[in-house]
């Protein structure tokens, strides 16, 4: 069996993967990067409007203090306040840093990195290429990693001496050694279906998503949850599953690219909602706790674009939560587009190059995709699975989960961050942020290590047996009709509006699913093989969809990413309980936890007024005097 | 609109294979990998091919349509009449691998053999400046997803296997023209285009700009201005002489 040791294996090649493979590289690390697509094709490579950093480029007025700040107010104040402050200071320099590892940034006129407005975000903040960010930054990773392999050549004689990517390459199972550390992982190759193992001290998941778990999703084939699946089977825990995050603007038609995201940069560069009686129903939705700080006039919305300072933001920018959740009530009212959307304009607001210039992909797309010129008429968009806020359960600082050690997650895959929603732009931050914590949290783990841990052939074993199972089943069901099954179960009842009988349904269903999935028949043989591997896949999202249901359930309010039909406010009690979820008894199970506390000097921040609509009573009552 | 559609869809391995017929149901607004999983949910499960992002973004689903190098997913099925038999086939240029899956390996080679990005020493993280201007022509060239049909549809490559040795394909001459242009890359690269990488071999027929699914004008903006630039160094007598000198004392 092929075998390989390394220091550090990171599981994942999007940004969070290649970020901690560079910086556990540099701490001297030997490193394999393994990815279950190619290099260079990961889920980051979608993300379009940009990196949120408040470099203050664009207004002096910015500082990570007002992004902390605008992230808190976007989590709806559930986000772990540490990780949401290591962000907001760390992020410039990530930025930054990409600069040297050659990427272009479009510029401002004094040369330095532009930043577009974004929703939530006080101040233009995002660091973008047009509207093809997410390209820039997997390419610059990609090549600066190509770059430590050049070195490595001129020193060790090989390219891959010290850092090898791993591409096409599946890991089924993580793999602890006698005293419950981590020691290793088990998986296969795609291409020709022999199993891989690896030995290591520390594996970092940079997994990303799950959007494949729900019919309606911007996310590619990759996005399964494989990491969410791999850290609970390992032990460990994950949070806040229920904060799933619909994007507002995905296409809607035709049919077949339903779901693909349409960048929020459309409506940070201008673009209106309109319903279908040519209303901007935005005005409608503003919630109370953000009616001070958005526009309750057209005129006044309008005229934020080129005075900022003297007039309020549109609320089509409010996070994207509610637009989300204002297209969803629209539609169901009646008052939706033809196809089942509302309608998103940027065409009335700037000239037709101009579009071309800044969103050149949703151009071409829509052209391509959809016979529709967005330089001269409105796009159809509703709401699409887009990101899950929660994941697994770490330390802020470096990035280890809780429970595992030697086991490490960033990126979506980890939770605590975005809290209850993320903003648009924070996430391509979050994965350089603590992608590069993760390398720098696995090499200190590391070095911390007397001797190293040793994998058994037992748990080889397992793994192995484990993998290679479904090839020998000779049942008769479809795995790709249970997965078409498996979405629509969490497409219509475990999706934007949720209500407690319909979680309850969600699970039973899902139980049925899972006995069905023992009796799935694999057809050929071991070698690239989509049947085999949507099989592995599969019992990684039903791990998802039941803790997603089963926590969805638990939370009895309304809050970001979670609403509840029959608990519809958002209750201050439950905004510092995490509802966490781990394996036993072969299930998920479900228990709450506690937030830890904003700091004093961190509440400072925000206004007693703004602090009070969101704690509690006691916990209002605690906050030091100087702040309350 | 629906309608059943005839493909041929070429499935087999590295040593057989052959066209293998299906009709299959097509809906408003599909696209070739669309009917691709119909096939493979409903007909054939075994059925390899790549893709991951189905939006044009990620440049995994590369094949031939009809012959034609293109993105799966970008191919529209109202480009063919109904009663069109429409065939898939795997990218020539490379090995296969299993049915529409190939070999690209050649090309994560080539990319590991162009130095990387060099930055000034003395510019620390923050205090690069840049106009806009001067980093719209590399900015074009790095629009490439690495759907790697250049590579493909090239015929220096495809009709000759054995200048894959010497010879990196569009994409890679282009990444070398990118970073010759980026405005503050300090690595000559003149040379290297022209003597590791194959610039010579490129006879400039556009093949490549016809195929590439974002419109990067590869050959008028990257490798037509590279050959001039190699022109420029290798018959200016005086860049000769002193890269001449510099490389004996180095």
């Amino acid at each position: 069996m092929e075998r390989h040791s390394y220091d550090v294996v990171i599981i994942g090649a999007g940004g969070a993967g290649m970020r901690a493979a560079i910086e556990a590289r540099e701490a001297g690390l030997s490193v394999a990067l393994v990815s279950k697509s190619m290099f260079g094709k990961a889920h980051t490579v979608m993300a379009e409007g940009g990196i949120a950093a408040a470099m203050a480029n664009m207004n002096s007025n910015d500082g990570w203090q007002v992004h902390f700040r605008d992230t808190m107010r976007g989590s709806k104040f559930h986000n772990n306040w540490r990780m949401a402050q290591l962000h907001a200071q760390e992020s410039p320099m990530r930025v930054w840093e990409l600069e040297t590892y050659g990427a272009l940034f479009d510029r401002t006129k004094e040369g330095k990195i532009s930043q577009r407005n974004f929703g939530g975000h006080e101040y233009p903040r995002l660091a973008h290429v047009g509207d093809r960010t997410g390209l820039e930054l997997i390419r610059t990773l990609q090549q600066r990693i190509v770059g430590l392999q050049q070195k490595d050549k001129k020193e060790f004689g090989e390219y891959e001496a010290k850092l090898r990517v791993f591409q096409e390459c599946t890991i089924t199972e993580l793999m602890k050694d006698d005293s419950g550390v981590i020691a290793g992982a088990f998986g296969y190759w795609r291409e020709t279906g022999d199993p891989i193992v690896f030995d290591a001290a520390a594996v970092v998941l940079a997994t990303g998503g799950l959007g494949k778990s729900f019919k309606v999703t911007s996310n590619s084939w990759e996005g399964t949850g494989d990491g969410v699946g791999l850290a609970l089977r390992a032990g460990g825990t994950l949070i806040d599953m229920e904060f799933v995050q619909f994007h507002p603007t995905g296409m809607v038609w035709p049919l077949s690219v339903k779901g693909i995201l349409v960048t929020e940069s459309v409506r940070g560069e201008g673009g209106v909602l309109t319903n279908s009686e040519g209303r901007r129903f935005m005005f409608d939705y503003i919630p109370d706790v953000f009616r001070d700080k958005y526009a309750d006039t057209e005129a006044e919305a309008d005229g934020w674009y080129t005075d900022p300072d003297n007039n309020r933001r549109p609320p089509e920018l409010l996070p994207r939560d509610e637009v989300a959740r204002a297209i969803n009530s629209e539609v169901k009212a009646g008052r939706g587009s033809p196809h089942g959307g509302v309608f998103l304009d940027v065409s009335k607001r700037l000239d037709a190059e101009t579009i071309k210039r800044r969103l050149p992909a949703m151009y071409h797309q829509f052209k391509e995709l959809a016979d529709v010129d967005i330089t001269k008429e409105p796009m159809e968009v509703g709401p699409t699975c887009h990101y899950v806020m929660g994941g697994i359960e770490v330390e802020p600082e470096t990035t280890a989960t809780v429970g595992v050690p030697g086991l490490f997650a960033a990126g979506e895959v980890a939770a605590g961050m975005h809290g209850a929603n993320r903003l648009g732009g924070n996430s391509l931050s979050d994965l350089l942020v603590f992608g590069k914590r993760a390398g720098a949290g696995a090499a200190a783990y590391i070095n911390s290590l007397s001797t190293r841990p040793k994998l058994s052939d037992a748990a080889v074993k397992i793994a192995e047996q484990k993998t290679f199972a479904p090839l020998a089943n000779g049942g008769n069901e479809n795995p790709y009709t249970i997965h078409q099954e498996l979405q629509q179960v969490m497409n219509d009842l475990v999706g934007i509006i949720r209500i407690g009988t319909e979680l309850q349904d969600a699970l039973t269903k899902l139980a049925e699913l899972k006995v069905r999935m023992g009796k799935v028949g694999v057809a050929g043989g071991k070698e690239y093989n989509p049947g085999w591997h949507l099989v592995l896949d599969l019992e990684n999202m039903h791990l998802v969809s039941t803790s997603i249901a089963k926590s969805a359930i638990t939370r009895e309010e309304s809050r970001g990413g979670h609403t509840r039909d029959d608990f519809q406010e958002m209750d201050p009690k439950w905004r510092n309980k995490n509802v966490a979820c781990f394996m036993a008894d072969g299930d998920v199970q479900v228990k709450l936890k506690d937030l830890p506390m904003l700091p004093a000097d961190l509440a400072a921040l925000f206004e007693q007024s703004e602090l009070k609509k969101y704690l509690s009573e006691e916990e209002y009552a605690q906050l030091p005097k100087e702040v309350a | 609109m629906g309608y059943r559609a005839k493909f041929r869809v070429w499935r087999g391995n590295a040593n057989t294979g052959a066209l293998t017929s299906y009709e299959v149901d097509v809906n408003e607004g599909e696209v070739v990998l669309d009917v691709i999983h119909r096939i493979q949910a409903t007909e054939a499960p075994d059925l390899a091919v790549r893709w991951n992002c189905k939006a044009g973004k990620c440049g995994s689903c590369s094949a031939e349509v009809n012959g034609i190098p293109k993105l799966m997913c970008m191919t529209r099925m109202n480009t063919f009449n109904p009663e069109d038999v429409v065939t898939v086939s795997p990218m020539r240029a490379f090995p296969v691998i299993r049915d529409l899956v190939t070999d690209v390996s050649y090309n994560y080679k080539k990319a590991q053999e162009v130095p990387v990005f060099e930055g000034p020493k003395d510019l620390a993280p923050g205090e690069y400046r840049m106009q806009q201007e001067d980093v719209a022509r590399s900015q074009e060239f790095r629009k490439c997803i690495e759907c790697f049909l250049c590579q493909n549809t090239c015929h220096v490559i495809r009709d000759h296997e054995e200048n894959k040795k010497v010879f990196s394909g569009p994409r890679f001459l282009m990444r070398i023209a990118e970073l010759d242009m980026h405005p503050l890359d300090t690595t000559d690269r003149k040379h290297m285009a022209q003597d590791d990488h194959g610039l010579g071999y490129c006879n400039i027929t556009k093949c490549c700009t016809e195929v590439c699914p974002e419109h990067i004008k590869i050959t008028d903006n990257a490798l037509i201005p590279m050959k001039e630039r190699v022109v420029d160094v290798k018959y200016d007598p005086v860049r000769w002489l002193g890269s001449t000198i510099k490389r004996r004392t180095s």
